[in-house]
Protein backbone atom coordinates (compact mmCIF):
# COMPACT_ATOMS: atom_id res chain seq x y z
CA UNK A 1 0.00 0.00 0.00
CA UNK A 2 1.39 3.47 -1.14
CA UNK A 3 1.30 6.01 1.85
CA UNK A 4 -0.66 8.55 -0.30
CA UNK A 5 -2.42 8.02 -3.36
CA UNK A 6 -3.87 11.26 -5.30
CA UNK A 7 -6.26 10.81 -8.57
CA UNK A 8 -7.34 14.07 -10.11
CA UNK A 9 -7.67 16.36 -7.12
CA UNK A 10 -9.39 19.86 -7.64
CA UNK A 11 -10.02 22.43 -5.00
CA UNK A 12 -11.89 25.62 -6.02
CA UNK A 13 -12.99 28.59 -3.88
CA UNK A 14 -15.49 30.21 -6.18
CA UNK A 15 -13.65 31.30 -9.66
CA UNK A 16 -10.67 30.29 -8.11
CA UNK A 17 -8.94 26.99 -9.23
CA UNK A 18 -6.15 26.57 -6.52
CA UNK A 19 -5.52 22.91 -7.59
CA UNK A 20 -6.75 21.68 -10.97
CA UNK A 21 -6.40 17.74 -11.14
CA UNK A 22 -3.45 16.47 -9.40
CA UNK A 23 -2.08 13.06 -9.59
CA UNK A 24 0.64 11.90 -6.50
CA UNK A 25 1.82 9.05 -5.28
CA UNK A 26 4.19 8.56 -2.21
CA UNK A 27 5.44 5.36 -1.46
CA UNK A 28 5.97 4.05 2.32
CA UNK A 29 9.34 4.91 3.68
CA UNK A 30 9.73 7.54 1.04
CA UNK A 31 10.70 11.47 1.85
CA UNK A 32 8.97 13.53 -0.76
CA UNK A 33 9.53 16.43 -1.64
CA UNK A 34 6.62 18.73 -3.09
CA UNK A 35 8.45 21.65 -4.44
CA UNK A 36 6.33 24.93 -6.01
CA UNK A 37 6.20 28.85 -5.45
CA UNK A 38 4.17 30.70 -3.36
CA UNK A 39 0.43 30.14 -3.95
CA UNK A 40 0.93 27.21 -6.22
CA UNK A 41 -1.48 24.85 -4.62
CA UNK A 42 0.61 23.73 -2.03
CA UNK A 43 -0.43 24.17 0.98
CA UNK A 44 -4.08 23.40 -0.29
CA UNK A 45 -3.06 20.14 -1.17
CA UNK A 46 -1.69 19.19 1.93
CA UNK A 47 -4.15 20.41 3.86
CA UNK A 48 -7.02 18.25 1.95
CA UNK A 49 -4.29 15.54 2.51
CA UNK A 50 -4.48 16.23 6.44
CA UNK A 51 -8.06 16.22 6.50
CA UNK A 52 -7.87 20.45 7.38
CA UNK A 53 -9.61 20.70 4.54
CA UNK A 54 -12.63 19.52 1.85
CA UNK A 55 -11.40 18.98 -1.36
CA UNK A 56 -13.73 20.01 -4.41
CA UNK A 57 -12.91 16.77 -6.77
CA UNK A 58 -10.77 13.70 -7.48
CA UNK A 59 -9.54 10.79 -4.87
CA UNK A 60 -7.50 10.65 -2.27
CA UNK A 61 -6.15 7.82 -0.23
CA UNK A 62 -3.56 8.40 2.72
CA UNK A 63 -2.76 5.85 4.75
CA UNK A 64 -5.15 3.70 2.82
CA UNK A 65 -8.12 6.13 3.79
CA UNK A 66 -9.92 9.01 2.81
CA UNK A 67 -9.06 12.32 4.82
CA UNK A 68 -12.72 13.60 4.30
CA UNK A 69 -14.33 10.49 5.96
CA UNK A 70 -11.14 8.85 8.23
CA UNK A 71 -12.53 7.68 12.23
CA UNK A 72 -10.02 9.71 14.56
CA UNK A 73 -7.92 6.60 15.03
CA UNK A 74 -6.69 7.54 11.70
CA UNK A 75 -4.56 10.42 13.37
CA UNK A 76 -2.57 7.80 15.91
CA UNK A 77 -0.31 7.02 12.64
CA UNK A 78 -0.02 10.74 11.08
CA UNK A 79 2.21 12.97 12.73
CA UNK A 80 1.85 17.20 11.44
CA UNK A 81 4.00 20.04 11.40
CA UNK A 82 1.86 23.06 10.71
CA UNK A 83 3.48 25.98 9.01
CA UNK A 84 1.83 28.28 11.66
CA UNK A 85 1.81 27.02 15.00
CA UNK A 86 2.78 27.78 18.23
CA UNK A 87 3.30 25.72 21.36
CA UNK A 88 2.01 26.68 24.29
CA UNK A 89 4.43 29.05 25.93
CA UNK A 90 3.48 28.21 29.54
CA UNK A 91 4.73 24.67 29.64
CA UNK A 92 8.09 23.38 29.37
CA UNK A 93 9.26 21.53 26.32
CA UNK A 94 8.69 18.11 28.13
CA UNK A 95 5.54 19.14 29.56
CA UNK A 96 4.38 19.97 25.76
CA UNK A 97 5.33 16.90 24.35
CA UNK A 98 4.38 15.19 27.28
CA UNK A 99 0.56 16.62 26.94
CA UNK A 100 0.55 16.11 22.94
CA UNK A 101 1.75 12.09 23.84
CA UNK A 102 -1.41 11.42 25.86
CA UNK A 103 -3.40 12.31 22.82
CA UNK A 104 -2.15 9.33 21.31
CA UNK A 105 -2.85 5.27 22.33
CA UNK A 106 0.66 4.00 21.79
CA UNK A 107 3.06 7.08 22.14
CA UNK A 108 6.83 7.16 21.75
CA UNK A 109 8.48 8.11 25.40
CA UNK A 110 8.58 11.88 25.44
CA UNK A 111 12.29 12.00 26.52
CA UNK A 112 13.41 10.09 23.50
CA UNK A 113 11.66 11.91 21.15
CA UNK A 114 13.26 15.13 22.77
CA UNK A 115 16.54 13.62 22.71
CA UNK A 116 15.83 12.89 19.36
CA UNK A 117 15.38 16.60 18.06
CA UNK A 118 18.05 17.81 19.90
CA UNK A 119 16.32 19.06 22.73
CA UNK A 120 16.98 17.16 26.02
CA UNK A 121 19.21 19.74 27.31
CA UNK A 122 16.29 22.01 27.12
CA UNK A 123 13.71 20.01 27.99
CA UNK A 124 12.69 21.94 31.48
CA UNK A 125 12.75 25.32 29.72
CA UNK A 126 9.62 26.54 29.13
CA UNK A 127 8.54 26.84 25.39
CA UNK A 128 8.06 30.41 25.29
CA UNK A 129 11.47 31.04 26.09
CA UNK A 130 13.02 28.75 23.73
CA UNK A 131 15.03 30.01 20.67
CA UNK A 132 13.86 29.73 17.34
CA UNK A 133 15.13 26.65 15.84
CA UNK A 134 14.84 24.85 19.06
CA UNK A 135 11.11 26.22 18.89
CA UNK A 136 11.26 24.29 15.24
CA UNK A 137 12.77 20.93 16.83
CA UNK A 138 10.23 20.97 19.40
CA UNK A 139 7.08 21.46 16.54
CA UNK A 140 8.78 18.79 15.06
CA UNK A 141 9.02 16.42 18.26
CA UNK A 142 5.15 17.42 19.04
CA UNK A 143 4.60 15.52 15.63
CA UNK A 144 7.21 12.62 15.86
CA UNK A 145 5.71 11.58 19.76
CA UNK A 146 2.69 9.67 18.95
CA UNK A 147 4.91 7.08 16.70
CA UNK A 148 3.78 8.37 13.56
CA UNK A 149 4.27 6.11 10.10
CA UNK A 150 3.27 9.41 7.91
CA UNK A 151 4.61 13.24 8.77
CA UNK A 152 3.43 15.97 7.06
CA UNK A 153 6.06 18.83 7.00
CA UNK A 154 5.02 22.09 5.53
CA UNK A 155 7.67 24.25 4.56
CA UNK A 156 10.10 23.50 7.28
CA UNK A 157 12.57 26.23 6.90
CA UNK A 158 11.18 28.90 5.85
CA UNK A 159 12.70 31.88 7.54
CA UNK A 160 15.39 29.80 8.76
CA UNK A 161 18.83 31.09 8.81
CA UNK A 162 21.85 29.18 6.56
CA UNK A 163 22.74 27.24 9.71
CA UNK A 164 19.06 26.27 11.11
CA UNK A 165 18.31 25.44 7.70
CA UNK A 166 21.45 22.49 7.42
CA UNK A 167 20.18 21.67 11.57
CA UNK A 168 16.57 20.92 9.92
CA UNK A 169 17.78 19.20 6.93
CA UNK A 170 20.09 16.51 9.16
CA UNK A 171 16.88 16.20 11.50
CA UNK A 172 14.57 15.52 8.60
CA UNK A 173 17.01 13.07 6.69
CA UNK A 174 17.04 11.24 10.71
CA UNK A 175 13.41 10.79 9.65
CA UNK A 176 14.44 8.13 6.96
CA UNK A 177 16.11 6.05 9.31
CA UNK A 178 13.02 5.69 11.60
CA UNK A 179 11.29 4.18 8.53
CA UNK A 180 9.19 7.35 8.23
CA UNK A 181 7.38 8.49 5.40
CA UNK A 182 7.57 12.13 4.98
CA UNK A 183 5.82 14.73 2.91
CA UNK A 184 7.58 17.80 2.65
CA UNK A 185 6.47 20.94 0.74
CA UNK A 186 8.94 23.62 -0.31
CA UNK A 187 9.36 26.69 -2.33
CA UNK A 188 13.30 26.02 -1.86
CA UNK A 189 14.87 23.73 -4.74
CA UNK A 190 17.97 23.48 -3.03
CA UNK A 191 15.75 21.45 0.29
CA UNK A 192 13.90 19.37 -2.27
CA UNK A 193 17.00 17.95 -3.71
CA UNK A 194 19.02 17.67 -0.51
CA UNK A 195 16.13 15.98 1.16
CA UNK A 196 14.12 14.54 -0.80
CA UNK A 197 14.05 10.99 -2.72
CA UNK A 198 11.57 12.00 -4.99
CA UNK A 199 10.31 15.61 -6.26
CA UNK A 200 7.08 17.03 -7.60
CA UNK A 201 7.25 20.51 -8.86
CA UNK A 202 3.68 21.94 -8.48
CA UNK A 203 2.71 25.07 -10.47
CA UNK A 204 -0.83 26.74 -10.50
CA UNK A 205 -2.39 23.64 -9.25
CA UNK A 206 -1.44 21.21 -11.51
CA UNK A 207 2.30 19.09 -11.17
CA UNK A 208 4.56 20.17 -13.85
CA UNK A 209 6.95 17.42 -13.53
CA UNK A 210 8.14 14.74 -10.61
CA UNK A 211 10.93 12.24 -10.46
CA UNK A 212 14.53 12.39 -8.55
CA UNK A 213 15.99 15.21 -9.06
CA UNK A 214 18.37 14.45 -11.76
CA UNK A 215 15.34 13.13 -13.73
CA UNK A 216 13.73 16.65 -13.60
CA UNK A 217 16.61 18.17 -14.51
CA UNK A 218 16.49 16.20 -17.64
CA UNK A 219 12.98 16.11 -18.55
CA UNK A 220 13.42 20.03 -18.80
CA UNK A 221 15.78 19.27 -21.19
CA UNK A 222 18.31 21.36 -20.03
CA UNK A 223 19.91 23.05 -22.74
CA UNK A 224 23.78 24.56 -22.23
CA UNK A 225 23.82 27.72 -22.95
CA UNK A 226 27.17 29.60 -24.43
CA UNK A 227 26.85 33.27 -23.95
CA UNK A 228 29.02 36.71 -24.53
CA UNK A 229 28.58 40.18 -23.56
CA UNK A 230 26.02 41.50 -26.09
CA UNK A 231 28.02 44.89 -25.89
CA UNK A 232 31.40 44.63 -27.58
CA UNK A 233 33.59 47.20 -29.35
CA UNK A 234 31.78 49.47 -31.61
CA UNK A 235 33.69 48.11 -34.28
CA UNK A 236 33.18 44.30 -33.40
CA UNK A 237 30.89 42.18 -36.28
CA UNK A 238 27.89 40.60 -36.08
CA UNK A 239 27.31 37.57 -35.37
CA UNK A 240 26.51 35.04 -39.05
CA UNK A 241 22.45 34.03 -38.80
CA UNK A 242 23.71 30.31 -38.70
CA UNK A 243 24.43 30.67 -35.38
CA UNK A 244 21.18 31.41 -34.04
CA UNK A 245 22.37 34.00 -31.30
CA UNK A 246 19.48 35.79 -29.89
CA UNK A 247 20.21 38.86 -27.34
CA UNK A 248 19.06 37.84 -23.61
CA UNK A 249 19.63 40.84 -21.22
CA UNK A 250 23.20 42.35 -21.82
CA UNK A 251 24.29 38.83 -23.08
CA UNK A 252 24.11 36.75 -26.16
CA UNK A 253 23.48 33.15 -26.34
CA UNK A 254 23.59 30.33 -28.60
CA UNK A 255 21.46 27.70 -27.05
CA UNK A 256 22.59 23.86 -28.03
CA UNK A 257 23.60 20.49 -26.93
CA UNK A 258 26.12 19.67 -29.13
CA UNK A 259 28.67 22.42 -27.25
CA UNK A 260 31.69 21.85 -28.92
CA UNK A 261 30.76 21.77 -32.03
CA UNK A 262 29.32 24.76 -32.15
CA UNK A 263 31.68 26.82 -29.83
CA UNK A 264 34.33 25.35 -32.30
CA UNK A 265 33.16 27.38 -35.26
CA UNK A 266 31.85 30.34 -33.23
CA UNK A 267 36.04 30.63 -32.18
CA UNK A 268 36.68 29.64 -35.73
CA UNK A 269 34.87 32.38 -36.96
CA UNK A 270 35.93 34.99 -34.42
CA UNK A 271 39.67 34.19 -34.90
CA UNK A 272 39.46 34.60 -38.63
CA UNK A 273 41.56 37.60 -39.64
CA UNK A 274 38.28 38.23 -42.27
CA UNK A 275 36.04 38.71 -38.96
CA UNK A 276 37.89 39.82 -36.38
CA UNK A 277 38.44 44.24 -36.44
CA UNK A 278 41.89 45.26 -38.04
CA UNK A 279 44.24 45.13 -34.87
CA UNK A 280 41.41 43.65 -32.76
CA UNK A 281 41.81 39.77 -31.45
CA UNK A 282 39.25 37.21 -30.81
CA UNK A 283 38.70 38.06 -27.39
CA UNK A 284 37.49 41.91 -28.70
CA UNK A 285 34.69 39.90 -30.76
CA UNK A 286 33.28 37.20 -27.69
CA UNK A 287 33.83 39.24 -24.87
CA UNK A 288 33.35 37.35 -21.39
CA UNK A 289 32.26 34.11 -23.47
CA UNK A 290 31.00 31.70 -20.94
CA UNK A 291 29.63 28.10 -21.17
CA UNK A 292 26.83 27.02 -18.74
CA UNK A 293 24.57 24.46 -17.53
CA UNK A 294 21.79 25.29 -16.07
CA UNK A 295 21.51 24.22 -12.33
CA UNK A 296 18.54 22.15 -10.83
CA UNK A 297 17.14 25.82 -10.07
CA UNK A 298 16.84 27.39 -13.26
CA UNK A 299 14.93 24.28 -13.98
CA UNK A 300 13.19 24.92 -11.04
CA UNK A 301 12.29 28.50 -11.88
CA UNK A 302 11.82 27.66 -15.81
CA UNK A 303 9.08 24.94 -14.62
CA UNK A 304 7.11 27.11 -12.09
CA UNK A 305 6.81 30.23 -14.89
CA UNK A 306 3.21 30.77 -15.93
CA UNK A 307 3.39 30.78 -20.22
CA UNK A 308 3.37 35.10 -20.01
CA UNK A 309 6.70 34.69 -18.15
CA UNK A 310 5.76 35.69 -15.24
CA UNK A 311 6.51 33.61 -11.95
CA UNK A 312 3.43 31.78 -10.37
CA UNK A 313 0.04 32.95 -10.39
CA UNK A 314 -1.65 34.88 -7.36
CA UNK A 315 -1.97 33.87 -4.39
CA UNK A 316 -4.54 31.22 -4.45
CA UNK A 317 -4.18 29.85 -0.83
CA UNK A 318 -6.24 31.83 1.56
CA UNK A 319 -3.85 30.53 4.88
CA UNK A 320 -1.17 32.74 3.05
CA UNK A 321 2.29 32.14 2.02
CA UNK A 322 4.81 31.60 4.66
CA UNK A 323 3.98 34.03 7.18
CA UNK A 324 5.24 32.59 10.92
CA UNK A 325 4.08 34.38 13.53
CA UNK A 326 6.20 36.22 16.50
CA UNK A 327 3.93 37.29 19.65
CA UNK A 328 5.22 39.20 22.83
CA UNK A 329 4.46 36.84 25.48
CA UNK A 330 2.25 37.23 28.50
CA UNK A 331 -0.09 39.99 26.69
CA UNK A 332 -3.06 38.56 27.02
CA UNK A 333 -5.42 40.56 27.48
CA UNK B 1 -5.87 6.48 27.36
CA UNK B 2 -9.39 6.38 28.07
CA UNK B 3 -11.86 9.07 27.60
CA UNK B 4 -11.74 10.65 31.12
CA UNK B 5 -8.34 10.00 31.68
CA UNK B 6 -8.33 12.14 28.58
CA UNK B 7 -10.35 14.69 29.85
CA UNK B 8 -8.45 14.99 33.31
CA UNK B 9 -5.32 15.07 31.90
CA UNK B 10 -6.13 17.85 29.67
CA UNK B 11 -7.82 19.77 32.04
CA UNK B 12 -4.50 19.60 34.38
CA UNK B 13 -2.46 21.02 31.88
CA UNK B 14 -4.72 24.03 31.08
CA UNK B 15 -4.62 24.59 34.71
CA UNK B 16 -1.29 24.51 34.79
CA UNK B 17 -1.01 26.52 31.87
CA UNK B 18 -3.86 29.09 33.50
CA UNK B 19 -1.58 29.11 36.95
CA UNK B 20 1.47 30.06 35.36
CA UNK B 21 0.54 32.88 33.08
CA UNK B 22 0.74 36.06 35.61
CA UNK B 23 -2.02 38.51 33.37
CA UNK B 24 -4.17 35.67 33.52
CA UNK B 25 -3.87 34.88 37.34
CA UNK B 26 -3.77 39.08 37.78
CA UNK B 27 -6.83 39.78 35.92
CA UNK B 28 -9.31 36.43 36.77
CA UNK B 29 -8.51 36.00 40.59
CA UNK B 30 -6.78 39.03 41.80
CA UNK B 31 -8.86 42.15 40.14
CA UNK B 32 -12.04 40.89 41.63
CA UNK B 33 -10.90 40.83 44.83
CA UNK B 34 -9.58 44.35 44.53
CA UNK B 35 -12.90 45.69 43.08
CA UNK B 36 -14.34 43.94 46.07
CA UNK B 37 -12.48 45.35 49.08
CA UNK B 38 -12.36 48.95 46.66
CA UNK B 39 -16.20 49.31 46.48
CA UNK B 40 -17.13 47.75 49.67
CA UNK B 41 -14.42 50.46 51.35
CA UNK B 42 -15.25 53.40 48.97
CA UNK B 43 -18.92 53.44 49.79
CA UNK B 44 -17.99 52.54 53.52
CA UNK B 45 -19.09 49.31 54.96
CA UNK B 46 -22.25 50.88 56.46
CA UNK B 47 -24.89 48.76 58.23
CA UNK B 48 -28.81 49.38 57.35
CA UNK B 49 -31.58 50.18 59.59
CA UNK B 50 -32.90 46.23 58.73
CA UNK B 51 -29.18 44.99 60.26
CA UNK B 52 -27.76 44.29 56.76
CA UNK B 53 -24.29 45.43 55.42
CA UNK B 54 -23.57 46.91 52.32
CA UNK B 55 -21.12 44.18 52.27
CA UNK B 56 -23.84 41.80 51.38
CA UNK B 57 -24.61 43.51 48.32
CA UNK B 58 -21.12 43.38 47.01
CA UNK B 59 -20.15 40.01 48.06
CA UNK B 60 -22.91 38.40 46.05
CA UNK B 61 -21.82 41.29 43.40
CA UNK B 62 -18.06 40.58 42.83
CA UNK B 63 -19.15 36.53 43.02
CA UNK B 64 -21.14 36.96 40.33
CA UNK B 65 -18.22 39.23 38.20
CA UNK B 66 -15.36 36.67 39.00
CA UNK B 67 -17.86 33.75 37.81
CA UNK B 68 -18.49 35.46 34.41
CA UNK B 69 -14.69 36.17 34.50
CA UNK B 70 -13.28 33.00 35.20
CA UNK B 71 -15.68 31.13 32.38
CA UNK B 72 -16.66 33.53 29.67
CA UNK B 73 -13.79 36.15 29.67
CA UNK B 74 -11.40 33.32 30.29
CA UNK B 75 -12.68 31.22 27.20
CA UNK B 76 -13.76 33.87 24.80
CA UNK B 77 -10.02 34.75 25.23
CA UNK B 78 -8.22 32.07 25.67
CA UNK B 79 -9.65 30.29 23.01
CA UNK B 80 -8.98 32.72 20.61
CA UNK B 81 -5.48 32.70 21.05
CA UNK B 82 -5.15 29.35 20.95
CA UNK B 83 -6.92 29.11 18.02
CA UNK B 84 -5.03 32.23 16.00
CA UNK B 85 -1.76 30.73 17.17
CA UNK B 86 -2.64 27.17 15.54
CA UNK B 87 -2.93 25.44 18.59
CA UNK B 88 -6.21 24.67 18.16
CA UNK B 89 -5.32 23.44 14.16
CA UNK B 90 -2.77 21.50 15.64
CA UNK B 91 -5.11 19.64 18.24
CA UNK B 92 -7.36 18.38 15.76
CA UNK B 93 -4.46 16.98 13.68
CA UNK B 94 -4.29 14.19 16.78
CA UNK B 95 -6.61 11.52 17.23
CA UNK B 96 -8.08 13.28 21.06
CA UNK B 97 -11.71 13.67 20.68
CA UNK B 98 -12.91 17.31 20.28
CA UNK B 99 -14.93 17.53 22.71
CA UNK B 100 -12.96 16.14 25.24
CA UNK B 101 -10.73 19.31 24.88
CA UNK B 102 -13.83 21.58 25.32
CA UNK B 103 -14.68 19.68 27.98
CA UNK B 104 -11.70 20.00 29.37
CA UNK B 105 -12.06 24.00 29.40
CA UNK B 106 -14.99 23.98 30.79
CA UNK B 107 -13.43 22.13 33.58
CA UNK B 108 -10.53 24.22 33.94
CA UNK B 109 -13.27 27.58 34.36
CA UNK B 110 -15.38 25.95 36.60
CA UNK B 111 -12.46 25.24 38.88
CA UNK B 112 -11.15 28.59 38.47
CA UNK B 113 -14.79 29.66 39.36
CA UNK B 114 -15.00 27.19 42.16
CA UNK B 115 -11.59 28.66 43.70
CA UNK B 116 -13.22 31.85 43.46
CA UNK B 117 -16.46 31.19 44.84
CA UNK B 118 -14.82 29.85 48.26
CA UNK B 119 -11.78 32.72 48.04
CA UNK B 120 -14.64 35.16 48.18
CA UNK B 121 -16.68 33.85 50.70
CA UNK B 122 -13.62 33.53 52.82
CA UNK B 123 -12.42 37.25 52.23
CA UNK B 124 -16.32 38.47 53.08
CA UNK B 125 -16.37 36.51 55.97
CA UNK B 126 -12.45 37.62 57.63
CA UNK B 127 -12.82 41.02 56.24
CA UNK B 128 -16.23 42.58 56.39
CA UNK B 129 -18.81 39.62 58.54
CA UNK B 130 -20.68 38.58 55.81
CA UNK B 131 -22.12 35.43 56.93
CA UNK B 132 -22.69 32.54 54.03
CA UNK B 133 -26.30 31.24 55.05
CA UNK B 134 -26.01 27.47 55.36
CA UNK B 135 -29.86 27.34 54.63
CA UNK B 136 -29.16 28.91 51.29
CA UNK B 137 -26.18 27.09 50.35
CA UNK B 138 -27.57 24.48 48.00
CA UNK B 139 -29.23 27.65 45.80
CA UNK B 140 -25.67 28.83 45.93
CA UNK B 141 -24.05 25.73 44.25
CA UNK B 142 -26.78 25.45 42.05
CA UNK B 143 -26.36 28.98 40.37
CA UNK B 144 -22.69 28.26 40.49
CA UNK B 145 -23.23 25.48 38.41
CA UNK B 146 -25.74 26.10 35.92
CA UNK B 147 -23.98 30.07 35.91
CA UNK B 148 -20.63 28.28 35.09
CA UNK B 149 -21.79 26.23 32.46
CA UNK B 150 -23.89 28.71 30.34
CA UNK B 151 -21.12 30.94 30.84
CA UNK B 152 -18.93 28.77 29.91
CA UNK B 153 -20.48 28.21 26.45
CA UNK B 154 -20.82 32.04 26.10
CA UNK B 155 -17.22 32.14 26.16
CA UNK B 156 -16.77 29.60 23.79
CA UNK B 157 -19.77 31.64 21.59
CA UNK B 158 -17.69 34.77 21.76
CA UNK B 159 -14.66 33.18 20.24
CA UNK B 160 -16.33 32.25 17.34
CA UNK B 161 -17.15 36.04 16.55
CA UNK B 162 -13.84 37.60 17.46
CA UNK B 163 -11.91 37.87 14.48
CA UNK B 164 -8.15 38.12 15.99
CA UNK B 165 -5.79 37.39 19.32
CA UNK B 166 -5.80 41.29 19.59
CA UNK B 167 -9.56 42.38 19.48
CA UNK B 168 -10.10 39.27 21.91
CA UNK B 169 -10.04 40.92 25.13
CA UNK B 170 -11.31 44.15 23.91
CA UNK B 171 -14.14 42.83 22.60
CA UNK B 172 -14.84 40.58 25.56
CA UNK B 173 -14.10 43.18 27.92
CA UNK B 174 -16.66 45.63 25.71
CA UNK B 175 -19.28 43.70 26.20
CA UNK B 176 -18.70 42.55 30.13
CA UNK B 177 -17.78 45.78 31.80
CA UNK B 178 -20.95 47.72 30.96
CA UNK B 179 -23.09 44.52 31.73
CA UNK B 180 -21.69 44.93 34.99
CA UNK B 181 -23.08 48.18 36.14
CA UNK B 182 -26.37 47.66 34.89
CA UNK B 183 -26.59 44.00 36.76
CA UNK B 184 -25.98 44.65 40.88
CA UNK B 185 -22.40 43.63 40.43
CA UNK B 186 -20.54 47.77 41.40
CA UNK B 187 -24.06 49.49 42.28
CA UNK B 188 -27.52 48.71 43.19
CA UNK B 189 -29.89 49.19 40.12
CA UNK B 190 -32.47 49.63 42.11
CA UNK B 191 -33.34 53.23 41.93
CA UNK B 192 -31.66 53.58 38.10
CA UNK B 193 -33.74 54.67 35.18
CA UNK B 194 -36.26 51.87 34.01
CA UNK B 195 -33.91 51.46 30.43
CA UNK B 196 -31.00 50.71 32.96
CA UNK B 197 -33.23 47.97 34.58
CA UNK B 198 -34.87 47.03 31.42
CA UNK B 199 -31.26 45.67 29.82
CA UNK B 200 -30.11 44.25 32.84
CA UNK B 201 -33.63 42.23 33.46
CA UNK B 202 -32.73 40.85 29.55
CA UNK B 203 -29.01 40.01 30.00
CA UNK B 204 -27.63 37.13 32.02
CA UNK B 205 -25.24 38.41 34.61
CA UNK B 206 -28.05 40.25 36.93
CA UNK B 207 -29.91 37.22 36.92
CA UNK B 208 -26.51 35.32 38.23
CA UNK B 209 -26.06 37.97 40.85
CA UNK B 210 -29.37 37.90 42.03
CA UNK B 211 -29.82 33.75 42.35
CA UNK B 212 -26.17 34.30 44.02
CA UNK B 213 -27.44 36.70 46.72
CA UNK B 214 -29.77 34.64 48.93
CA UNK B 215 -27.04 32.85 50.34
CA UNK B 216 -25.58 36.42 51.96
CA UNK B 217 -28.99 37.52 52.43
CA UNK B 218 -28.70 37.83 56.43
CA UNK B 219 -33.00 37.62 56.44
CA UNK B 220 -33.07 34.34 53.62
CA UNK B 221 -35.59 31.65 55.05
CA UNK B 222 -35.01 28.32 53.90
CA UNK B 223 -33.70 27.23 50.49
CA UNK B 224 -34.87 29.36 47.87
CA UNK B 225 -35.05 27.87 44.20
CA UNK B 226 -34.14 30.50 41.70
CA UNK B 227 -36.16 29.26 38.93
CA UNK B 228 -36.72 32.19 36.86
CA UNK B 229 -33.03 33.62 37.41
CA UNK B 230 -32.07 30.25 36.56
CA UNK B 231 -33.86 30.07 33.48
CA UNK B 232 -32.69 33.19 32.11
CA UNK B 233 -29.38 32.13 32.51
CA UNK B 234 -29.65 28.55 31.15
CA UNK B 235 -31.48 30.20 28.21
CA UNK B 236 -28.21 32.33 27.41
CA UNK B 237 -26.26 29.12 27.90
CA UNK B 238 -28.43 26.86 25.28
CA UNK B 239 -27.88 30.06 22.89
CA UNK B 240 -24.33 30.22 23.40
CA UNK B 241 -23.94 26.40 22.70
CA UNK B 242 -26.08 26.99 19.50
CA UNK B 243 -23.50 29.33 18.12
CA UNK B 244 -20.75 27.67 19.79
CA UNK B 245 -21.53 24.44 17.63
CA UNK B 246 -22.58 25.96 14.43
CA UNK B 247 -19.32 28.67 14.06
CA UNK B 248 -17.19 26.83 16.22
CA UNK B 249 -13.49 27.25 14.05
CA UNK B 250 -10.34 24.90 14.62
CA UNK B 251 -8.41 26.96 12.22
CA UNK B 252 -7.23 30.54 12.21
CA UNK B 253 -8.65 32.94 9.95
Amino acid sequence: MNAIEVRGLTKSYGDVHAVRGLDLTVGQGEIFGFLGPNGAGKTTTIEILEGFRERTGGDVRVLGQDPATAPLSWREDIGIVLQESEIEGELTAREAVTMQSAYFSAPRNPDEVLELVGLADARDQRAAKLSGGQKRRLDLAMALVGDPKLVFLDEPTTGFDPSARRESWDMISALRDLGNTVLLTTHYMDEAQNLADRIAVVASGQIVAKGTADELAEQVAAVPRITWSAAPSPSAPTVPDRFGAVVDGDRMVIETHDVVTVLNELTNWATDPATAAPGGTASHVLVDLEIARPTLEDTYLRLTASPDGATAPPADEPTGGSKRRSRGRGGRR
Amino acid sequence: MSAVSQLKNQSAFDLLRFRRNPAAAFFTVILPLIFLVLFTSLFGNETFDNGAKLATFYVPGILGLSIVSATMVNLAITTTTRRERGMLKRLRGTPLPPWVFVASQIVMATVIATFMTVLIIIIGRILFGVALQWSAVPTLIISLIIGAAAFCAMGLALSTIIPSEDAAPAVTNAIALPLYFVSDVFVVTEDAPRFIEVIGNIFPVKHLVSSLQPAFDPFVEGTPMEWGHWAVVAAWGVFGAVVTMTRFRWTPS
